[in-house]
């Protein structure tokens, strides 16, 4: 991706992130986010969100899938692994996805997530999870 | 009474004295533990289990105890010594005096990101990043990349006209002022700066870089504005939540203060403005 494509990117990121639609589908809750100043609706990590993913990205193998049983630390029902080494994820009420290397931006999918944690890696490896 | 100025106020001694005593915390091996306590809160809160330093309406009073007890670790070293602030619906550029060599020093470079001027610069020798998320050893910066704009006055003015502090269901998905100062809903405030600095700041060992406590002091600061210009309203919850800390409930790691010892900050310090 180039840098300006990157950049538009993460735009469009910001974008969906300020639209606040959907929540955790599964209990139902109601609708309490306001609008953003775009007002673009945003499509929550749906089914697809849950995807398993392999696939080598900038060079680096990035894989998810949902988290085994017995696995949910932190409020995490998904894993996401760079090169081998698990990146901790979160996913926000509405269905989107944040991870410790991008911990106040969220994403639309564990995928995207994945994408953008080897964008701000650089190359680095990830320190293992205590 | 300690007061809290705005960075762009400082004097050279004042700013001298402020780099110091972070370089001395970080010499002594007491600052990484705050890099670590925060990192800890932050993977541990989540939007449908416990929650209390972030997503929750303990962001404030959490951030403020959290803030002060650096403050208090800094003035050991140094008594004259408080935490700045950064206004950065003022200060909105990477060339404004807070990125300059005698305060925190400037942008990552291109290709790394690495920080190369100021007292933080890997160079220096001074400022190893020790608590990190993955193998990279010094600070990074890339302003203004991961977001083009910081949030403008006009902005904090719609947040601050928030009546509600909080609401069901008091995480990140909640209506109110707390989290839309925080930012995942409405236009984003606190999240946006992190995001605008890049690096470090955008992960969550965020304390390695020292303008995280500039930034979360204006954060503290516009808490006190809300509450100055809303007299009767009030934190929420009042009364026992799950997995939530309410005014009179004791906060961790801490356990021996409570929302509601925090609400009144001049108590412990005041702030050189209003907002």
């Amino acid at each position: 991706m180039s840098e300006a494509g990157n950049h538009a990117e993460l735009t469009r990121r910001r974008m969906l992130q300020g639209a606040g639609v959907a929540l955790t589908a599964a209990v139902g809750t109601a609708v309490l986010g306001l609008a953003g100043p775009t007002g673009t609706p945003a499509a929550a990590a749906g089914p697809g969100g849950h995807d398993t993913f392999d696939e080598v990205y900038r060079g680096r193998r990035i894989q998810g899938r949902p988290a085994a049983s017995g696995h949910h630390h932190h409020g995490a029902d998904y894993t996401v692994q760079i090169d081998g080494e698990e990146l901790h994820v979160m996913r926000n009420a509405d269905g989107t996805w944040i991870s410790v290397v991008n911990h106040y931006q969220s994403h639309q999918t564990p995928l995207a997530l994945a994408r953008a944690a080897v964008v701000e890696l650089q190359g680095a490896t990830l320190v293992p999870i205590a | 009474m300690a007061v809290r100025k705005n960075q762009a106020t400082l004097t050279a001694k004042e700013k001298r004295d402020f780099v110091d005593a972070l370089l001395q915390l970080k010499r002594l091996g007491r600052y990484d533990a705050y890099v670590a306590t925060h990192n800890r809160f932050i993977v541990s809160d989540t939007d449908n289990g416990e929650r209390t330093g972030h997503r929750s309406p303990s962001f404030l009073p959490w951030h403020r105890r959290f803030l002060l007890q650096f403050e208090q670790d800094l003035q050991s070293v140094n008594p004259s010594v408080t935490l700045p602030y950064w206004d950065w619906t003022a200060d909105r550029t990477a060339t404004a005096g807070l990125w300059a060599d005698d305060l925190l020093g400037g942008n990552g470079r291109s290709g790394d990101n690495r920080v190369t001027t100021g007292p933080f610069a890997a160079g220096g020798g001074q400022w190893t990043i020790t608590v990190r998320p993955d193998s990279r050893d010094y600070l990074r910066r890339s302003l203004g990349t991961g977001v083009a704009q910081l949030p403008t006055r006009a902005e904090v003015e719609s947040v601050l006209a928030v009546q509600t502090y909080d609401a069901a269901p008091w995480n990140s998905s909640s209506a109110g002022f707390r989290n839309q100062l925080e930012g995942w809903r409405g236009v984003n405030l606190h999240n946006r700066v992190h995001v605008w600095v890049g690096g470090l700041m955008g992960t969550g060992m965020s304390p390695n870089d020292p303008v995280f406590w500039l930034h979360h002091c204006f954060i503290d600061k516009l808490w006190a504005e809300w509450q100055r210009r809303h007299p009767q309203q009030g934190y929420l919850p009042t009364a026992a939540t799950a997995n939530v800390v309410s005014l009179n409930t004791a906060m961790k790691p801490w356990n021996d203060t409570t929302p509601a010892d925090m609400l009144d900050h001049t108590r412990h310090y005041t702030y050189d403005s209003a907002f």
